[in-house]
């Protein structure tokens, strides 16, 4: 004993290297989904993926590249006696994300997680989810409708409006008609059109009204750049629902992802431990302020 | 409660005498238990912090003149070696180094043939964190009470929460602190405003007060833990008289009425938070330089870096973690540019971050009243006088919206 | 849809701000009508001397881009209006307009209730209450979408700030 701490004793995890050292894990497989993003799942038979919750995120290594926060997009349990994987789809925008990105099937990638806080798809039980996706802000809210289908029953309407940039970069296309089928009602738009897209152009708020929802049965996840957020939470407010009831998912630099490097900061919050997802009560001041 | 009603205050009735010719054999009982002596040292034209070989490269005589935007060596009329503030550097250099390796791992890439005759690239590595296995033990000496509190402030931080940073938890589990209370603020000090000083309670091992009056150049020293009895035990001294032990006690509360300045603590988170779009950022951003001075120079500035390199084969990489200022232009830097371009924005994060939102993320403020920040200010930006600036505007916003 | 002009403009909320008689002045200057999925309700650069209330279906707006063909701009649901250039001089459509689905509306003559704002101050304002926040909300969206937000770092031009490592 070296003197008082004057603090709670830290709670030590079994392998509490493991929050700052990453496990390397093997990349499984690796789709392109649209000309600057792919999905890659990573798994590894001699070692367990761990369980990441829907909004949690991992800190992705690129070996001797470095490290970026990637929001899991899929359910780590497929079924199927499989071993777990993590699922992530990202954009290559920078160094790490590039080499990422790149990354064939049969290389390493390193994982630190699961951080952060979940979208708690299970205390919507009963209640209308509207799920409101910018970009690739719909890889993470991917697990929410995930979740939502496996568990049908428990839900009331699952409302998916989603815009993109172009039809090109529109995401999991080729899930969208499995998931009507599975109950969700899907709205796309787009905020420019090529010469073959005959569906809507516009933003995705323009969806909201003609979904014709229940405010006071819905529970909002919305996802996507943060004017996009801001102005869909807008949006979902004007229609009645409380911003208690509004999540979005925070993004912010972040260099640990466990609350010791100070980066990811949006006033009280630390957005690697009191976020990624927070409730609109939080949040919506805080995102108002320029350069906070 | 003034310092001197609180019965905690009260000597407790192991204190000891150590002679100021008595250090060496404190030094050779921590050196002798594996210690590395950490302590206060003069170079270049400052008292730092740093390892010390030897009693001798403690700063005897020498004391400091600190205000806003100064500081400068001056000799003392006395031998004190404790009698200085608002050095450049903290115990956090030692605790919370600047640069720290947290990993290093070995990529081996080979091919396989799987079973239908196709080979793919197969990568293998080893990974290994690093500082892990036999992380330096230091012994702290002349910990000051403002950076007992402080160090207190870096676990909560550090190691208080769900995941303990392992090089932090490795120096700070095996560290040894020497706390020496003060009987001589600088004009930058409001450690009483904070309420961690001049005298300190608990979160040493030994404290000491030094005292030098009559010529007679010794420490009334108490333990605060067993490993600080047992290192104690080692040194010669001799019990301390009723007399000596009140004289030591009077000259840290005398110290505590004697403080350069003081910061207004009342309020201060919700002060912070109502000022956000407060027009007194524009007024420091003309004078704040942005050159971080103040986070390097602060003992509970914690924020941190990393940075991956590898060897010229790309198979041996390794993570280090660097010491990072939120004054930095990338500190906040998401999708092609930085969220905090501005001076102000900047500025208000520090402050608002070490007096209000430190609260919310810690439970404390993260302030201890050392006055570093004021004194290593280019500029001499004073923290207590943007306190009291922003509070004054916040009066007259209320005092604006009472009116009928 | 059946229903008389007059009872199909109350049920939709859009000029609902307007007075029954108001309502019942402007239900005279409307039509019922309906467009099969790709017909073209008019050209950009036409004269504007028609609005439509939507009812069921889609429209898409679109102009006419040398080496792009027709490009949509924005495709419009049930319960707005389309168009209003016919609100100010030169009354010519900034855009054209094709029906993307099979689409019922109410389509009003544009100079007989231009004649009636003249004539009844009263109506006029209370129709440009029920325009101006349309024309504001899209307006504000189309800035949006110009920010191109879902644009990656490198397609965005701005000032070089920080290194690109994420």
């Amino acid at each position: 004993m070296t003197g008082q701490r004057t603090a709670s004793p830290a709670l030590i995890e079994p392998a509490a290297e493991t929050a700052a050292v990453p496990r390397f894990y093997r990349v499984a497989s690796r789709r392109e989904d649209t000309a600057d993003t792919v999905t890659l799942e990573l798994t590894e038979p001699a070692q367990p993926v761990p369980a990441f919750a829907p909004g949690q995120f991992a800190m992705l290594t690129a070996f001797g590249v470095g490290e970026v926060p990637i929001s899991v997009s899929g359910l780590g349990d497929s079924g199927g006696g499989r071993a777990r994987r993590l699922e992530h789809t990202l954009r290559a925008v920078g160094a790490v994300t590039r080499a990422l990105h790149a990354a064939p099937p049969g290389s390493l990638i390193g994982v630190r997680g699961p951080f952060g806080t979940s979208w708690d798809v299970a205390s919507a039980s009963g209640r209308d989810l509207v799920i409101v996706a910018g970009g690739i802000g719909l890889a993470p809210l991917r697990p929410v409708v995930l979740t939502a289908l496996a568990d049908r029953s428990r839900y009331g309407r699952i409302v998916l409006l989603t815009g993109a940039r172009t039809p090109g970069d529109l995401l999991y296309t080729d899930e969208l008609d499995r998931w009507r089928r599975g109950g969700v009602e899907v709205a796309i738009t787009v905020d420019r059109a090529d010469s073959g897209w005959s569906g809507q152009v516009g933003l995705v708020t323009a969806l909201i009204e003609p979904a014709g929802l229940a405010p006071d049965n819905s529970v909002a996840f919305v996802c996507g750049p943060d004017v996009m957020m801001r102005f869909t939470a807008d949006a979902l407010a004007a229609r009645g629902i409380p911003a208690s009831r509004i999540r979005v998912s925070l993004e912010r630099n972040m260099r640990c992802g466990v609350g010791w490097c100070g980066h990811c900061q949006l006033g009280p919050l630390l957005v690697c431990r009191d976020g990624p997802v927070v409730s609109c009560d939080r949040a919506a001041a805080l995102m108002r302020v320029r350069g906070l | 409660m003034h310092p001197s009603e609180d019965p905690a205050r009260e000597p407790s009735g192991q204190a000891v005498v150590v002679d100021a010719d008595g250090l060496p054999a404190l030094f050779d009982a921590l050196r002798g238990r594996g210690y590395t002596v950490v302590g206060p040292t003069i170079r270049d034209g400052a008292i730092v912090v740093a390892e010390l070989a030897s009693v001798a490269e403690l700063p005897f005589g020498w004391g400091v003149e600190t205000e806003a935007g100064r500081y400068r060596l001056r000799e003392r009329s006395d031998t004190a070696a404790f009698g200085h503030s608002a050095g450049p550097q903290s115990w956090k250099s030692v605790l919370h180094p600047p640069r720290a390796k947290l990993w290093s791992a070995d990529r081996v890439t080979g091919t396989v043939k799987t079973s239908t005759v196709e080979t793919s690239t197969v990568e293998t590595s080893s990974v290994k964190a690093g500082e892990a296995a036999e992380p330096p033990r230091y012994a702290l000496l002349g910990v000051r009470p403002c950076d007992v509190r402080a160090v207190g402030i870096l676990d909560q931080v550090l190691i208080g929460g769900r995941h303990a940073d392992p090089v932090y938890r490795g120096r700070r589990d095996g560290a040894f602190i020497i706390a020496v209370e003060c009987t001589e603020p600088g004009a930058t000090c409001f450690c009483t405003s904070m309420g961690c000083g001049p005298g300190v309670e608990s979160g040493f091992d030994l404290a000491m007060t030094e005292l030098t009056d009559a010529g007679d150049h010794r420490f009334v020293v108490r333990a605060g833990t067993a490993a600080g009895a047992d290192v104690l035990a080692d040194v010669p001294s001799r019990a301390a008289d009723e007399a000596t032990v009140r004289h030591a006690v009077t000259a840290v509360d005398e110290a505590a009425e004697r403080m350069g300045r003081s910061m207004p603590v009342q309020g201060l988170p919700q002060l912070l938070a109502d000022s956000r779009e407060s027009p007194h950022w524009d007024d420091v951003a003309s004078r704040c330089l942005t050159c971080g001075n103040c986070t390097m120079v602060c003992p509970t500035c914690f924020c941190t870096t990393t940075e991956d390199v590898t060897d010229l084969t790309g198979d041996h990489a390794e993570r280090w973690r660097l010491w990072d200022s939120c004054f930095a232009l990338d500190f906040s830097y998401l999708h092609g540019g930085s969220v905090r371009t501005s001076g102000q924005s900047r500025y208000r994060q520090w402050i608002t971050h070490k007096l209000g939102t430190w609260h919310d993320q810690f439970g404390s403020s993260g302030c201890v009243g050392c006055g570093r920040c004021i004194a290593w200010c280019p500029v001499g930006i004073d923290i207590t006088q943007e306190v009291s600036a922003l509070a004054s505007l916040q009066d007259v916003a209320a005092t604006d919206e009472d009116r009928p | 849809m059946t229903g008389t002009v007059a009872a199909r403009l109350s049920a939709q909320p859009f000029f609902a701000a307007l007075t029954d008689s108001q309502r019942g002045a402007l239900a005279e200057d409307g039509t019922a009508v309906t467009f099969a999925a790709g017909k073209r309700l008019f050209d950009e650069g036409g004269v504007a001397d028609m609005f439509w209330l939507m009812e069921q279906g889609g429209i898409a707006l679109d102009m006419r881009v040398p080496g792009r063909g027709d490009q949509i701009v924005e495709t419009l649901g049930p319960g707005t209006v389309l168009g209003w250039s016919w609100l100010h001089r030169p009354y010519r459509w900034h855009f054209g307009a094709v029906a993307r689905l099979a689409t019922t509306a109410i389509a009003f003559d544009a100079a007989s209730v231009r004649r009636r704002c003249d004539a009844d101050p009263a109506f006029g304002y209370a129709m440009l209450r029920a325009f101006t926040p349309v024309i504001t909300e899209r307006l504000q969206a189309t800035r949006l979408r110009l920010l191109d937000l879902y644009a990656a770092p490198s397609q965005v031009r701005h000032a070089d700030i920080g290194p690109v490592n994420a």
